[in-house]
C-alpha cells in the first residue's frame, strides 16, 4: 500500500531492556522465559505491603544510551511519576514511569520512506516497568476466571514515543526495523525473547480522531493491524459515521483490530512524582556514553558501501543486525568482499532465517574456506549451497563436508569426456538443436550432469556441449 | 529509672528474659487495653529461653518489643488493623526488625493502631479501639495507640510506632512517655506499610528518654533498599551533657485559643524548668502554622489514596463472595474490607489529586509545604530547638470525636506541621491535668537528634513526671 | 460542591464501591472537609515552587545484580485464590 496524503500513523514502542541482568527497581533475575510461574519474584515487584523501589543503575545508562542513539536531547533533570489505575497485572495499584522531565526528548531518525527519505521525530523515550502477564482460560471475552504471573512485573522497559510521523503501515514498519536495529547494536535488548519489543500504535485518516491499537507484539501484526484500521477507518467515512477515538486490541488470528472500550472511556492516571525515588541528575554522564556508543547502522552501512565497494541493498542487509555485520567484516578481512556480500547475504542469512537460528551458528572461518573453494573453482556455486546447508545441520567443516558428500567439481577431462559422450548418444536432441530448439540443449546438458554425477559446473557444461556441438 | 532498659538488660543477663517475658504475657491477658493485635507468646519465649541458656550480645540483648501493626515482620500476621489485611503474614521483616534481631531484641507481638496509621485516636481499628492506661474509657492517641498503651500500661518496656502526622507523638502525649519522630530519611521506611511515603517515619515509644535514644541508634541509618534513606549519627554518645547555653524558640502559633490551660500551664512550667537548666528561650513565628493541617491532609490524603490502590484481594488479603468482572470484584472487596475513615482518605486523595483538581488540591498543598518548610527553617537558624504543646488537649473520651472527622484532624494541629518540614521532634511528659498525661514537644534541625534527645533528657532529669505510673488493675 | 454523582466517579476511579445508602453520608463529608481545604486558596504561592520530598537526595541507585528471589510457594503464600502455580484473578470482561 502506497503512502496517503491523508494517513497519519504515530507509534509508541515498549523496549524490554532484557540485557540487564535483574529488573528495574529490584534484583530478582530477568531471565524468567522459562521459569515456572511467579518464581521469579520478591516483596518489591509483587508490590508486597511496605516494599520500596530502587532503581537500576544500568537501566539508566540503557536509555541514555538509545537516546543518544535517536539523536534525542537527555533531560538535565528527570523525574520518576507513579501512573494510577486498576488491574489485575499491575500489582501496587500504579505503575512508576516518567511524565514530566522524561530521560530523552526530540530525537529523530531517518527512514527511507515510500516518498524518499522521511525524518520521524521521536517525541520523548523513558523508563518504566513492565507490568505482569495474564494469561486467560479461553479467549479474552469469554474466560471465567484469568491467571496472573508475575515474573514479568518489574521489568524494565524503555518507551520510545513517536510524532505522527509516519504516512502508511508500510512507513511503520519500515521504522520498526531501523530502531530495531538501532536497539541490537546498542545490545541493550534480545530482540529474539518474547515481549521484548510491543507496540501501540496510533492512526487516524486526515480531519478524524485517531483509534490507538494496544499492544501488538509483531511488525508484521503492525503493519496488517495499521492496514486494517485504514480500510476500516475509511468505510465509516464512506457511510457518513464519524471514528470515534477508542483503544482497539488487534486480534493476530484473525488479522482484525476490535474495540476493547471500558465502561468510562477517560482514564485518570492522576500522576503525581513517585515519593519513595529521587530525582536524576545524569546530564554528565552524556560524554562518556557517546563515546562509548559503537557505530550504528547506518554509519556502518554507508561505510561497507564505500570502503568494500559492495552494493546497497547488500550493505542494508548486511548492516541490519550488529552480529551479521561484524561476520561479513571478519570474513571479508580475509576473502574478496563482494563475494562475501553476495555469500552472506544473499545464501547464508536465507539458509540461517530457514532454520531459524541465529549466524552464531555458523564460523567465519568455515565461511572464508568456502569462499576459498569458490574462488579457486574447486567447487561449484550450487555445491557450495550444498556445504552451507551441511554444516548446518550436521556440522563438519567445509573440506570435510566437499570430501564426505563428493562435491569437488568434476575435472576438466571428465567433464569433457561426458559432454563428448552426451553430445554423440543424443543425436536427435543434437538435431533439435540445429534446428533451432534451444531446450533440447537442456536435455543434453542434464546428461551431462547425469554422466558427471552432479559434479560439473552447469553453466561451463552448457559451454562446452555448444561447442562440441559446433565442433562436429 | 532514667535508662530503663540499660536497668533491664542488666536483669534480664541473669537468666531472667523467660520471667520476665511470661509476666508481661500475663499482664497483657488480664489487661483491658486491647494493645496487642498478636502475640508471639510461642516464639518469643522460645527465645528468651535460649537467652537464658545463652546470652548473646547486642545494644538491645534479651529486652521484648513491640511493634506496631503496620510494619511488616516476617512469619507474623501484620494486618494494619484492617479486615483487608486479615491473615497477611510477610515473607519478609522490614529493615527495622531486622536491625532489632540484630541487636539481640525480642519481638514479643504486634499493636493495634488506627486502620493503615490513619487516625488520632487508635478508633478506627477494626479490632476496636485501644484504651489509655491512665483512664479506661478515654482514647490512647494515635495512630500508634497500641504501642504507648502497652508501653505506659507496663506490658512492653518498648515499642516502634510510625509518625505521619503526629502518630507517635500524639500517644505518647496522652500516655505520658516519651515518643519520637525523627528526621524524615533517617529511618528505613522498608518494611512500613505506606500511607504517606513523603511523610512518614518510625519511631520509638519508651518510659524514657535514655530508651528512645537507645532504640533510635538502633534503628536508624542508611538502607540501600530504600531510595529516600540518609546517613545515621550519634545518639548515645552526648545524650547527659549540659543543656547550658541552648537558645529556645517558642512559636506564638501554637499557643492561645483552642489550647487547654492546663497544656498551657503545664509547658509553661516546663521552660522554667528548661531556663534553670541552662537554656534561654524568646517567641518566635511560625507564619503559615494554620495551613498546615490542610495542606497535610491533602498530601496524606493523595499519597494514601496511590499507596492503598495495592489493596485488591488478589495476592493477599481477604476476598469474600463471588468473583465478577474483576474491576466489580475489585471494589466490593474495597468496599468491604476498609473501615469508614480509609474509604473516605483514599477517596478525597483520588480527587485532589484528579485531573482539573490537581492544580487547586495538590499542587497548591505542596506549595503551601515549602512555606511551612522554610518557617522552621528560618526560626531554627536562630534558635536551636523549638518547644511547644504536642497536643492542645489531654485524652479525650472513647466515642467523643470519631464522628467529626474534622474535629479529629483538628487535633493534629501542632504535630503535622514537623512531618511538612521534616524536622525531628520529641514528646516527653510535662505534667498533669488531673490523672491525665500533658506531652512537651521539642523540635529540631533535620538530622539534629543529638541536640533534641540531650535537652529531653536534661528536662527528664530535672522532673518527675516519667516516673509517675497508671494505676492499672 | 460535589454531588453524588462526582462520588460516584470518584468512587469507580478508586475501585472503591459506594453504597447506595453511604452515597449522602460521603457527599456531605467530602463538601465540608472541601471546604476545609479552601481555606489554602487565601495563600498567594504564586512564585513558590512545591515541595515533593523534604531531603536532598539526587542518584540512588542499586547495581545491576541478581538477588534472591521469593520462592514459588512464598509469593502465592497469602493469596485467597491460586491455580497451578498462578493467581487466579477474577475474568476480565
Amino acid at each position: 500500500m502506497a503512502a496517503y496524503n491523508d494517513v497519519i500513523v504515530g507509534l509508541e514502542v515498549h523496549v524490554q531492556l532484557n540485557r540487564l541482568k535483574s529488573k528495574m527497581f529490584c534484583g530478582c533475575s530477568t531471565a524468567y522465559h522459562d521459569a515456572p510461574p511467579n518464581s521469579h519474584t520478591c516483596p518489591v515487584c509483587l508490590g508486597l505491603p511496605g516494599s520500596l523501589p530502587v532503581l537500576n543503575r544500568r537501566a539508566v545508562e540503557s536509555g541514555i544510551k538509545v537516546g543518544l542513539a535517536l539523536n534525542c536531547r537527555i533531560e538535565e533533570n528527570t523525574l520518576f511519576y507513579r501512573k494510577n489505575y486498576y488491574y489485575p497485572d499491575l500489582p501496587k495499584g500504579f505503575q512508576i514511569s516518567q511524565y514530566d522531565f522524561p530521560l530523552a526528548t526530540m530525537g529523530q531518525v531517518l527512514i527511507k520512506g515510500e516518498d524518499g527519505e522521511r525524518k520521524i521525530r521521536i517525541t520523548r523515550a523513558h523508563l518504566e516497568e513492565d507490568p505482569g502477564r495474564l494469561v486467560h482460560a479461553g479467549t479474552i471475552d469469554k474466560a471465567k476466571y484469568t491467571m496472573v504471573d508475575y515474573n514479568r512485573c518489574g521489568m524494565p522497559l524503555l518507551e520510545v514515543v513517536t510524532e505522527p510521523d509516519m504516512r502508511s503501515p508500510k512507513e511503520a514498519r519500515i521504522f520498526l526495523d531501523k530502531l530495531k536495529s538501532i536497539l541490537d547494536y546498542l545490545d541493550v535488548f534480545d530482540g529474539t525473547l518474547e515481549g521484548a519489543m510491543r507496540v501501540d500504535a496510533n492512526i487516524s485518516l486526515k480531519g478524524g480522531d485517531r483509534a490507538e491499537v494496544k499492544n501488538i507484539s509483531s511488525f508484521k501484526g503492525v503493519e496488517k493491524a495499521l492496514s486494517y484500521e485504514i480500510t476500516r477507518q475509511r468505510n465509516m467515512r464512506r457511510r457518513g459515521m464519524e471514528v470515534i477515538q477508542e483503544t482497539r486490541h488487534y486480534d493476530e488470528l484473525r488479522g482484525i483490530t476490535v474495540s476493547i472500550r471500558s465502561k468510562v472511556e477517560a482514564h485518570d492516571y492522576r500522576y503525581f512524582p513517585e515519593p519513595d525515588l529521587v530525582p536524576l541528575r545524569v546530564a554528565d554522564w552524556v560524554p562518556n556514553i557517546r563515546a562509548s556508543l559503537p557505530e550504528l547502522p547506518d554509519a556502518r552501512r554507508e561505510r561497507f558501501r564505500e570502503e568494500y565497494g559492495i552494493a546497497d541493498d547488500h550493505a542494508k542487509s548486511l548492516t541490519s543486525e550488529i552480529k551479521v555485520a561484524d561476520f561479513f567484516e571478519s570474513v571479508a578481512s580475509r576473502a574478496p568482499p563482494k563475494l562475501a556480500a553476495v555469500w552472506i547475504a544473499d545464501v547464508l542469512k536465507g539458509e540461517l532465517n530457514y532454520r531459524d537460528v541465529g549466524i552464531e551458528q555458523f564460523s567465519s572461518d568455515d565461511m572464508v574456506e568456502i569462499l576459498q573453494l569458490l574462488s579457486e573453482g574447486r567447487i561449484s556455486d550450487a555445491a557450495a549451497v550444498s556445504v552451507i546447508r551441511e554444516i548446518l545441520d550436521h556440522g563438519g567443516s567445509p573440506a570435510q563436508v566437499v570430501e564426505a558428500l563428493g562435491l569437488a567439481k568434476a575435472g576438466d577431462d571428465v567433464v569433457l569426456q561426458a559432454v563428448r559422450s552426451a553430445v554423440s548418444d543424443c543425436v536427435e536432441a543434437v538435431s533439435d538443436y540445429r534446428k533451432g530448439n534451444e531446450r533440447a540443449l537442456n536435455f543434453i546438458v542434464g546428461q551431462v550432469m547425469k554422466g558427471t554425477k552432479g559434479r560439473a559446473d552447469p553453466g561451463e557444461a552448457h559451454r562446452l556441449v555448444i561447442e562440441e556441438i559446433e565442433r562436429l | 529509672m532514667i535508662a530503663m532498659l540499660s536497668g533491664l538488660k542488666k536483669d534480664l543477663a541473669s537468666g531472667s528474659a523467660e520471667e520476665y517475658l511470661e509476666g508481661l504475657f500475663e499482664r497483657i491477658e488480664k489487661s483491658k487495653l486491647n494493645a496487642f493485635n498478636t502475640l508471639s507468646k510461642e516464639s518469643a519465649l522460645e527465645r528468651a529461653r535460649k537467652f537464658d541458656r545463652s546470652p548473646w550480645g547486642g545494644l538491645l540483648a534479651g529486652v521484648p518489643i513491640a511493634i506496631k501493626d503496620g510494619i511488616s515482620t516476617k512469619g507474623i500476621e501484620t494486618t494494619c488493623s484492617s479486615s483487608i489485611l486479615r491473615g497477611y503474614i510477610p515473607p519478609y521483616d522490614a529493615h527495622v526488625i531486622e536491625r532489632l534481631k540484630a541487636e539481640g531484641a525480642i519481638i514479643m507481638g504486634k499493636t493495634n493502631m488506627d486502620e493503615f496509621a490513619m487516625g488520632t485516636s487508635t478508633e478506627t481499628s477494626c479490632f476496636g479501639p485501644s484504651r489509655n492506661p491512665w483512664e479506661i474509657d478515654r482514647v490512647p492517641g494515635g495512630s500508634s495507640g497500641g504501642s504507648a498503651a502497652a508501653v505506659a500500661g507496663g506490658e512492653a518496656p518498648c515499642a516502634l510506632g510510625s509518625d505521619t502526622g503526629g502518630s507517635v507523638r500524639c500517644p505518647a502525649s496522652f500516655c505520658g512517655i516519651v515518643g519520637l519522630k525523627p528526621t524524615y530519611g533517617l529511618v528505613s521506611r522498608y518494611g512500613l506499610i505506606s500511607y504517606a511515603n513523603s511523610l512518614e517515619q518510625i519511631g520509638p515509644l519508651t518510659r524514657t528518654v535514655e530508651d528512645s535514644a537507645l532504640l533510635l541508634e538502633v534503628i536508624s541509618g542508611n538502607d540501600p533498599r530504600d531510595s529516600t534513606s540518609a546517613e545515621k549519627g550519634q545518639y548515645l554518645a552526648g545524650v547527659r551533657e549540659s543543656i547550658a547555653g541552648l537558645r529556645l524558640g517558642v512559636p506564638r502559633e501554637y499557643f492561645g485559643e483552642g489550647v487547654d490551660p492546663s497544656v498551657e500551664k503545664a509547658v509553661w512550667d516546663a521552660i522554667s524548668v528548661l531556663e534553670e537548666l541552662g537554656a534561654s528561650w524568646r517567641e518566635v513565628s511560625l507564619p503559615h502554622t494554620k495551613y498546615a493541617l490542610a495542606a497535610y491532609y491533602i498530601i496524606a490524603m493523595s499519597e494514601a489514596s496511590s499507596n492503598l490502590a495495592r489493596f485488591d484481594g488478589l495476592r493477599y488479603g481477604k476476598r469474600m463472595g463471588e468473583d465478577r468482572d474483576w474491576h466489580t470484584t475489585f471494589s466490593k472487596v474495597r468496599s468491604a474490607g476498609f473501615g469508614k475513615e480509609t474509604k473516605r482518605r483514599i477517596l478525597l486523595g483520588t480527587y485532589a489529586l484528579s485531573a482539573g483538581y490537581y492544580g487547586r488540591y495538590y499542587l497548591k498543598a505542596l506549595q503551601v509545604r515549602t512555606l511551612i518548610k522554610e518557617d522552621f527553617e528560618r526560626s531554627l537558624a536562630d534558635v536551636d530547638l523549638l518547644v511547644s504543646p504536642t497536643m492542645p488537649f489531654p485524652a479525650f473520651r472513647i466515642g467523643e470525636r470519631i464522628d467529626d472527622p474534622l474535629s479529629l484532624y483538628m487535633a493534629d494541629v501542632f504535630t503535622v506541621p514537623i512531618n511538612l518540614a521534616g524536622v525531628p521532634a520529641i514528646s516527653v511528659p510535662c505534667g498533669f491535668a488531673g490523672r491525665l498525661p500533658i506531652g512537651l514537644q521539642l523540635i529540631g534541625r533535620h538530622f539534629e537528634e543529638d541536640l533534641l534527645l540531650r535537652a529531653a533528657r536534661s528536662f527528664e532529669e530535672a522532673t518527675p513526671h516519667h516516673l509517675r505510673m497508671p494505676e492499672v488493675a | 460542591m460535589i454531588t453524588i454523582k462526582d462520588v460516584e466517579h470518584i468512587g469507580w476511579l478508586a475501585s472503591i464501591e459506594i453504597a447506595e445508602e453511604e452515597r449522602e453520608e460521603f457527599v456531605a463529608q467530602f463538601n465540608s472537609v472541601l471546604d476545609w481545604f479552601h481555606q489554602l486558596d487565601e495563600v498567594d504561592a504564586d512564585d513558590v515552587s512545591p515541595t515533593y520530598r523534604v531531603l536532598d537526595l539526587v542518584n540512588v541507585f542499586r547495581e545491576d545484580h541478581v538477588l534472591p528471589s521469593l520462592a514459588q510457594e512464598e509469593s502465592l503464600k497469602n493469596a485467597p485464590k491460586i491455580e497451578a502455580g498462578y493467581f487466579k484473578s477474577p475474568r476480565i470482561v
